[in-house]
C-alpha cells in the first residue's frame, strides 16, 4: 500500500537528545533547520519547531504519520521539516538527531530510497556527521547502528487476518529479523489489518541487502495473503460477501462509528475493491477516509477539539456522505 | 560422564539446555530451573531465543561487569544506560565498548559496518587531522630554526585552510 524508509542521523560534536541539555539542542535545532532548507530535492519545505504547535496540530502530524508520538510529546529543542507534497519529512532532535523519512504510495523500496539517499547525501554536504568506518552512522539506540535505516511497507492483509494466519506468519518473518506492527508502528494495534513490515538489524548488511531480504519477506508474504483470499472465497464466499455488505451498510448509514470500528469496516470495503466488487475509482477515496477519520482529522476538520463521543457523530457523518457517492458492493461476477 | 554445566544468568547448576537457529546462526543457552521458569523459556508458545538473546545486553550480570566504565566526553555510564535504554553521545560507542560489542553482536547480522560511507564528513575529518599535522610540524621547524621547512609548511597551512573554507562547515 505504502513505503517508507527512514534513516537515524546524528551530528558528531553533541550528545544525542536524550542526554543533551535544553541549549545543545537548541544549537542542533538550528543548525539542523538551516541545512534542511537548502537541500534542493526538497522544494518549498516548511520548517516547524513542536513547542510553537498545537496538540491538536502535533496530533495530526502524528496521524499524517509527518511525526512521531516520541516528537509530539517531547517538545524541548524539537523541529520538523516537511515537504510540501509532504512525501518527505526530517524529525528533529527525536530519538537521534536527525530523522530523515520518506514515504511513497505503492511499494517501491527502491525508488524510495534513491530519494531519501539523495537527500541524506545533500544534508551531508552542510553538517558533520556521527560516524566511523567500522560501526557505521552513530545513533542514541545500538539497535539502529551501521546504516542507520529503517524500511517498511505497510501491507494490507484482511485475508490472513479473516483466515487466522496472522499471528503465523508473524512468528514466521520474526525468525527472519523482519519486524511486524500495527499501522501507528511501535505499540499500535492491528487496526483494520494494517501492517507495517520493517528490517530490525542495521548492522552488518549493505542497504541494497537489507531492501532485498525485506523485499523478498514481502513477497512471500504479499502471496500468502492472495492464497488466503482464495481460499476464504472457495470455502464460504458469502460470509466474506456479508462481512462487507454489513461494512457498507454501516458506513452508509451509521450515526456513531468509533475511529477503530470505521477502520475495521473500511478495510472491508478496501478488499471489495480489490475483490471487484467496488469500482478501482473508489480507492482513493475510501485511502483517504481512513486518515480523515482519525481523532486529529475529524476535531481539526470541525476546528475544535470535541469530545469521544461527538467525535463518532462527527465521523459517522463524514462517512455517511462519502459513501453516498460510492456505489453499493456487487458479488455477481463470482456467481457467473 | 557428562561434565556439569553452569547457569547463563546466575551459575547455578543448568538442567535446560536450549539451541536455537537466530538469523542463520546456531546459539546454545544452558539454564538452571528458577531463570528458565523466569524467562519463559517452560511455555512453548511463548519463548523466543531471540527476545533472550536480545534482552541479554541490559542484564543485571553486563551491569556489574561494567560499572567501571565512563564516556570521557560526556560522562554516561551503564547505569544511565540501564535507565535510558538509550546512548549519551557519539563518544558512548568507544568508551563504553565492552558493554556494547556484545549487544550488537546479538542485535545484527554483522558487527562491521558495510553500507553507505558518510564521505564528506571523513573528508572534512581527514582534513581537519591534516591541519593539525601540518601545525604540529610548523611548530618543530621554528623550535629547530629550520626556516625554510617553517616557510613551506605555513604555504601548505594556507592551502589547507583555503580548501577547508570551500567546504565550510555551518
Amino acid at each position: 500500500m505504502s513505503t517508507r524508509i527512514r534513516l537515524a542521523r546524528n551530528l558528531s560534536q553533541f550528545p544525542f537528545p536524550g542526554w543533551a541539555k535544553k541549549t545543545q539542542k537548541e544549537e542542533v535545532l538550528g543548525r539542523c533547520l538551516e541545512a534542511a532548507a537548502r537541500i534542493p530535492k526538497i522544494k518549498n519545505p516548511t520548517g516547524l519547531r513542536i513547542d510553537e504547535l498545537t496538540e491538536l496540530e502535533r496530533q495530526i502530524l502524528f496521524e499524517r504519520h509527518l511525526i512521531s508520538r516520541e516528537l509530539s510529546n517531547e517538545p524541548e529543542g524539537a523541529g520538523v521539516v516537511i515537504s510540501k507534497n509532504q512525501a518527505c519529512s526530517i524529525m528533529i532532535n527525536e530519538e537521534d538527531h536527525l530523522r530523515i523519512q520518506v514515504i511513497k504510495n505503492g511499494l517501491h523500496l527502491k525508488r524510495t530510497w534513491n530519494f531519501i539517499n539523495s537527500i541524506d547525501t545533500a544534508i551531508e554536504e552542510s553538517l558533520n556527521y556521527a560516524y566511523t568506518k567500522e560501526l557505521g552512522y552513530l545513533t542514541a539506540c545500538p539497535t539502529n547502528v551501521g546504516t542507520g535505516l529503517r524500511a517498511s511497507a505497510m501491507l494490507h492483509l484482511p485475508g490472513l487476518v479473516i483466515s487466522g494466519q496472522m499471528e503465523k506468519v508473524v512468528r514466521a518473518v520474526n525468525q527472519l529479523g523482519i519486524a511486524v506492527r500495527g499501522i501507528f508502528g511501535e505499540g499500535s494495534d492491528a487496526s483494520g489489518s494494517f501492517f507495517q513490515i520493517s528490517n530490525q538489524q542495521t548492522l552488518g548488511e549493505t542497504e541494497d541487502e537489507i531492501l532485498k531480504r525485506l523485499n523478498s519477506v514481502m513477497a512471500t508474504i504479499i502471496e500468502r495473503e492472495e492464497d488466503a483470499r482464495e481460499k476464504v472465497l472457495e470455502d464460504d464466499s458469502n460470509k466474506v460477501f456479508d462481512k462487507i455488505g454489513r461494512a457498507y451498510g454501516v458506513l452508509r448509514n451509521g450515526h456513531l462509528l468509533s475511529s477503530s470500528e470505521a477502520m475495521n469496516r473500511l478495510s472491508l470495503i478496501r478488499l471489495a475493491i480489490d475483490f471487484g466488487s467496488i469500482p478501482e475509482q473508489s480507492r482513493m477515496l475510501v485511502d483517504r477516509l481512513f486518515i480523515e477519520c482519525q481523532p486529529g482529522h475529524i476535531q481539526f476538520n470541525a476546528n475544535k477539539e470535541i469530545e469521544p463521543n461527538q467525535r463518532d457523530v462527527l465521523r459517522a457523518s463524514l462517512l455517511r456522505d462519502a459513501f453516498a457517492r460510492l456505489p453499493e458492493p456487487t458479488f455477481d461476477h463470482f456467481t457467473q | 560422564m557428562a561434565e556439569s554445566i553452569n547457569c547463563d544468568i546466575c551459575s547455578k547448576l543448568a538442567t535446560v539446555h536450549l539451541t536455537q537457529i537466530v538469523n542463520g546462526k546456531i546459539h546454545k543457552i544452558d539454564l538452571c530451573e528458577t531463570c528458565a521458569k523466569e524467562k519463559g523459556v517452560t511455555d512453548p508458545n511463548g519463548f523466543s531465543l531471540a527476545d533472550l538473546l536480545a534482552s541479554n545486553g541490559d542484564n543485571d550480570e553486563l551491569e556489574t561487569l561494567h560499572s567501571d566504565l565512563v564516556c570521557s566526553a560526556c560522562g554516561f555510564t551503564p547505569e544511565d544506560y540501564k535507565k535510558l535504554g538509550r546512548l549519551g553521545c557519539p563518544s558512548c560507542y568507544e568508551d563504553l565498548a565492552p558493554m556494547i560489542a556484545p549487544m550488537l553482536t546479538h542485535m545484527h547480522k554483522g558487527i562491521e559496518h558495510i553500507g553507505k560511507e558518510a564521505e564528506n564528513t571523513l573528508a572534512r575529518e581527514e582534513s581537519q587531522t591534516k591541519v593539525s599535522d601540518v601545525k604540529a610540524l610548523l611548530q618543530k621547524a621554528i623550535e629547530e630554526e629550520r626556516y625554510e621547512d617553517a616557510a613551506n609548511l605555513r604555504d601548505e597551512l594556507l592551502r589547507l585552510n583555503e580548501g577547508s573554507e570551500e567546504s565550510h562547515v555551518h
